[in-house]
């Protein structure tokens, strides 16, 4: 699908500005170039480190019933393959898990350690980097990494989503940002000299220049003359930012049904400290309200999607002195799409018992989150074995191919 | 180029006045900053102990409405109102006070404090309260010793509340051995990263700290409680220093091990650095910090020293701007430009202002204390300055100063008000082009010399 140009651009176009914006290369992308690649990638950042034992439940596991009483199907989850159960708040996903759409690798961390710092844990996640730069500003993310290597890749190829900075999205392949509740809708005059004050600045320059051009993708028809405009804009800002979840899927949805190849967000309320029984329930509940609204959003589209969530580590192994759980280590990923090959929970199972926890007190992690999210690049977009483990996840063993897709 | 009395308005303060002068120069802000904190009496905040109980009140109308009947809802929907009323009001009066001050760094370093050490939330006695803590907590000490803001933000029961303190128990305590409870390791660990060390740490170190923060509670009205029979038999040992005895707990061994935090080498980097990257750059040349420091450790954690090491330094006066304006400190920079009075902002109609305030500034990426976790909001540029939040910002400089039915000037002479010397060449000659009134306003507004500092 080619985009030509909206009227609008036409006009800021034809505006006369004399020398600067039309010498500006962001400002004449009359055509776009469309990804070589039907597949869609869903990164979703599970922020505050979810509890891996408790969404994904080894009740098999002899340890399991002493570290989280009132779990497993006795209590109302769901039995996965007679070792695992999925929480009973996931509940809504097990038509997925039966379809073979819906797949789990436990007992897998980032390469982070021992300082259980969500922030430093975070930026490990999104950079695809060893402990070594743990603590450290990091220039890019690995998805960002990935994207250099996409042959065909544009601009409009990858999107990060949401109010929030995605470093996992951060670096030199250009790519969109966008939230589903802003929109810019100015006059054509307006537009025009604000292009001229912003031709001097990169970064203005370059965020304006995203900013029209996706709100003219998703809201450009929508508008007619100029006050229309003011009074869109003027809605916008005003609302209350309700209704996020359904936004967010509509919106996502219809992105993915376009050119964008690549979408990254993130979804909070992981960090279970207390009364994890509670919390957990509305983080597992808005994931599972998620996935399943993008699957409707995407209809046809779903069979050439894989979604990947990945948090930043487990929790502690025992409850804590409030019925939550601390910062682990060991955690759990959930992948899901029409085009998994999934009803498995992948890994390899440390165990609960004496000795086998790490520090004696998190789930040890026996594989590297990293790794299966190289694989799911390798299966779908063909990336080399040698640029996953050179380049755009330097230093991993990328170990046996899980054959996720 | 912004001279040194534009840097000094937007780069460490609020922002140009169409008229008043404000401090000029490292010497004037730091005066600036010693003498009384006359804003505040000014704009006068509830204490605490009242917001608690406003809190309160509000559980009790949500509890009675569970029961049932039409007299119980309307009693709660009033309730709910006056409180949000309440919080947006705050909110008014924040802002209010940077649009008075003709500086603005106090107001400045307030919200870099609040920043540093986040609440949010609405969790019990802590809805509507956190402007309370603030005023209580940070607001008297950001020109004193680090330490002493420490100590009363770590046991102002909001921080108490927000990281979960209220529910950690020494699992060796008597209260613990009888109800079979135990640590929880969200405030010691958040103390540690973010408040103080940032690095140098084990966790090792975090689960002794834990232990020796067991007891420090709230009671049901919300405030402050110190229970020794939730609290861990002691001594406890964080980085290598032994803190408390084995009975009683006390206290002071608490307030012993705060007062070492502020004074270690660890946390005069890090806040160091955290000043540097908020007020210069993102990455503060380290001749800066090497200053910034010293004067910290020389001076027994002497805030006003480090400030003033930070604006001694050459550092502080380049002229480019380097850093974005958070939508607060836009949105007030916006209204000083426009000479908006001030009490003006502090009595506006709640309503506009969560209309054409609170919410946009929610999508422009800053959720007034709705931070998305303990470590605040992101300061970077380019953690404020993307597609989705720049139009926001653009929206809001197109439409809210019309909207709130504003005076609107000449754009040609707003432009020299709002930017002074930091105006290019493109935007005095756009401002004069804009085909309104208000579109001339929001083209300055939303120019890149306004939204940088």
């Amino acid at each position: 699908m080619a985009h030509t140009m909206s009227r609008r651009q036409l006009i800021l176009r034809a505006t006369a500005l004399g020398c600067s914006a039309a010498a500006s290369p962001l400002l004449t992308p009359v055509t776009m170039a469309r990804a070589a690649t039907d597949h869609r990638l869903v990164v979703i950042i599970l922020r505050g480190g979810m509890d891996g034992l408790a969404t994904i439940q080894p009740y098999g596991d002899p340890g399991f019933a002493g570290l989280r009483p009132e779990h497993g199907p006795a209590f109302g989850d769901h039995d996965l393959d007679g070792f695992f159960a999925l929480n009973n708040n996931l509940g809504n996903l097990m038509p997925l898990w039966q379809a073979g759409e819906l797949a789990f690798a436990h007992a897998v961390s980032t390469p982070y350690r021992d300082r259980r710092s969500h922030f430093d844990g975070q930026d490990l996640l999104e950079a695809g980097l060893g402990n070594d730069h743990a603590g450290r500003r990091h220039n890019d993310g690995w998805l960002n990494r990935f994207l250099q290597t996409l042959p065909g890749a544009a601009r409009e190829t990858a999107l990060a989503v949401g109010r929030r900075h995605m470093l996992i999205l951060k670096g030199q392949a250009p790519a969109m940002s966008w939230a589903p509740e802003a929109r810019l809708a100015l006059s054509p005059a307006a537009e025009a000299l604000l292009a001229h004050i912003y031709h001097d600045d990169d970064l203005f320059r370059e965020a304006f220049d995203q900013a029209q051009h996706l709100s003219a993708e998703i809201f450009g028809d929508q508008i007619g003359d100029e006050e229309d405009m003011m009074q869109a804009m003027a809605d916008a800002m005003a609302s209350t930012v309700r209704n996020e979840r359904h936004n967010l899927t509509a919106f996502l949805g219809e992105q993915l049904q376009g050119d964008t190849r690549i979408v990254s967000f993130s979804l909070g309320g992981w960090d279970t400290h207390r009364n994890q029984t509670g919390g957990l329930r509305r983080a597992l509940q808005q994931f599972s309200g998620t996935l399943l609204g993008l699957r409707r959003a995407l209809g046809a589209v779903w069979r050439q999607t894989t979604v990947v969530a990945m948090t930043e580590f487990g929790r502690t192994a025992r409850l804590n002195g409030s019925r939550g759980t601390d910062h682990g280590t060991g955690g759990a990923m959930i992948f899901a799409g029409g085009a998994l090959r999934g009803g498995r929970v992948l890994g390899q199972w440390p165990g609960l018992g004496e000795g086998d926890l790490y520090a004696d007190r998190d789930l040890a992690a026996t594989g590297d989150v990293r790794a299966y999210a190289a694989w799911l690049l390798a299966g779908l977009y063909g990336t080399d074995r040698a640029v996953l483990e050179g380049e755009i996840f330097p230093g991993l063993d990328l170990g046996t191919n899980p054959n996720l897709t | 180029m912004p001279d040194i009395a534009t840097l000094s308005a937007i780069r460490f303060g609020t922002g140009l006045t169409p008229d008043g002068v404000g401090p000029v120069g490292a010497e004037a802000l730091l005066a600036s900053l010693c003498g009384t904190d006359q804003l505040m009496a000014r704009f006068p905040e509830e204490t605490f102990h009242v917001r608690a109980a406003k809190a309160r009140d509000f559980q009790l109308a949500r509890r009675a409405r569970r029961n049932g009947g039409e007299e119980a809802e309307a009693a709660f929907r009033e309730v709910r109102r006056a409180m949000q009323t309440d919080m947006v009001r705050q909110l008014g009066k924040t802002i209010a006070r940077g649009v008075a001050d003709p500086g603005g760094m106090r107001e400045r370093l307030v919200w870099f404090w609040a920043d540093h050490f986040t609440t949010a939330g609405t969790r019990g006695p802590m809805r509507g309260s956190i402007t309370a803590y603030i005023e209580e907590a940070i607001r008297p000490h950001v020109t004193g010793r680090f330490g002493n803001m420490l100590e009363v933000a770590v046991l102002h029961p909001v921080m108490l509340l927000y990281l979960d303190q209220d529910h950690s128990v020494g699992p060796n305590s008597r209260f613990g051995l009888r109800q079979g409870r135990g640590l929880n390791e969200n405030l010691a660990r958040e103390v540690l990263e973010l408040h103080t060390l940032g690095t140098g740490y084990t966790q090792h170190d975090v689960t002794e700290f834990a232990e020796l923060l067991t007891g420090l509670s709230t009671t049901r009205e919300g405030e402050f409680a110190f229970r020794a029979a939730r609290a861990e038999p002691g001594p406890e040992t964080v980085l290598g220093k032994s803190y408390g005895t084995w009975r009683p707990a006390r206290l002071d061994s608490i307030q012993k091990a705060l007062r070492d935090l502020a004074l270690r080498p660890e946390t005069a980097r890090h806040l160091s650095l955290k000043l540097a990257r908020h007020f210069l750059t993102d990455t503060p040349p380290e001749e800066v910090l090497v200053k910034m420091e010293t004067a910290y450790l020389e001076s027994g954690g002497d805030l006003l020293q480090t400030y003033g090491a930070m604006l001694a330094h050459p550092a502080s006066w380049q002229p480019d701007l380097l850093k974005a304006k958070s939508p607060l400190l836009f949105v007030t920079s916006a209204l000083k430009a426009l000479g908006v009075p001030p009490e003006a902002v502090a009595v506006a109609d709640p309503r506009d202002l969560r209309r054409y305030v609170f919410r946009p500034m929610i999508v422009m990426g800053q959720h007034w204390q709705g931070a998305p976790g303990p470590d605040g909001f992101p300061d970077s540029l380019e953690g404020w300055i993307r597609p989705q939040t720049l139009a926001a910002r653009i929206g809001w400089a197109m439409l809210a100063p019309d909207q709130l039915g504003l005076d609107l000037p000449d754009p040609r002479v707003f432009v020299r008000h709002a930017l002074a010397d930091a105006a290019s060449p493109e935007v005095i000659w756009a401002a004069a082009r804009a085909e309104t009134r208000t579109e001339g306003i929001g083209l300055v507004l939303a120019s890149s010399e306004f939204q940088r500092r």
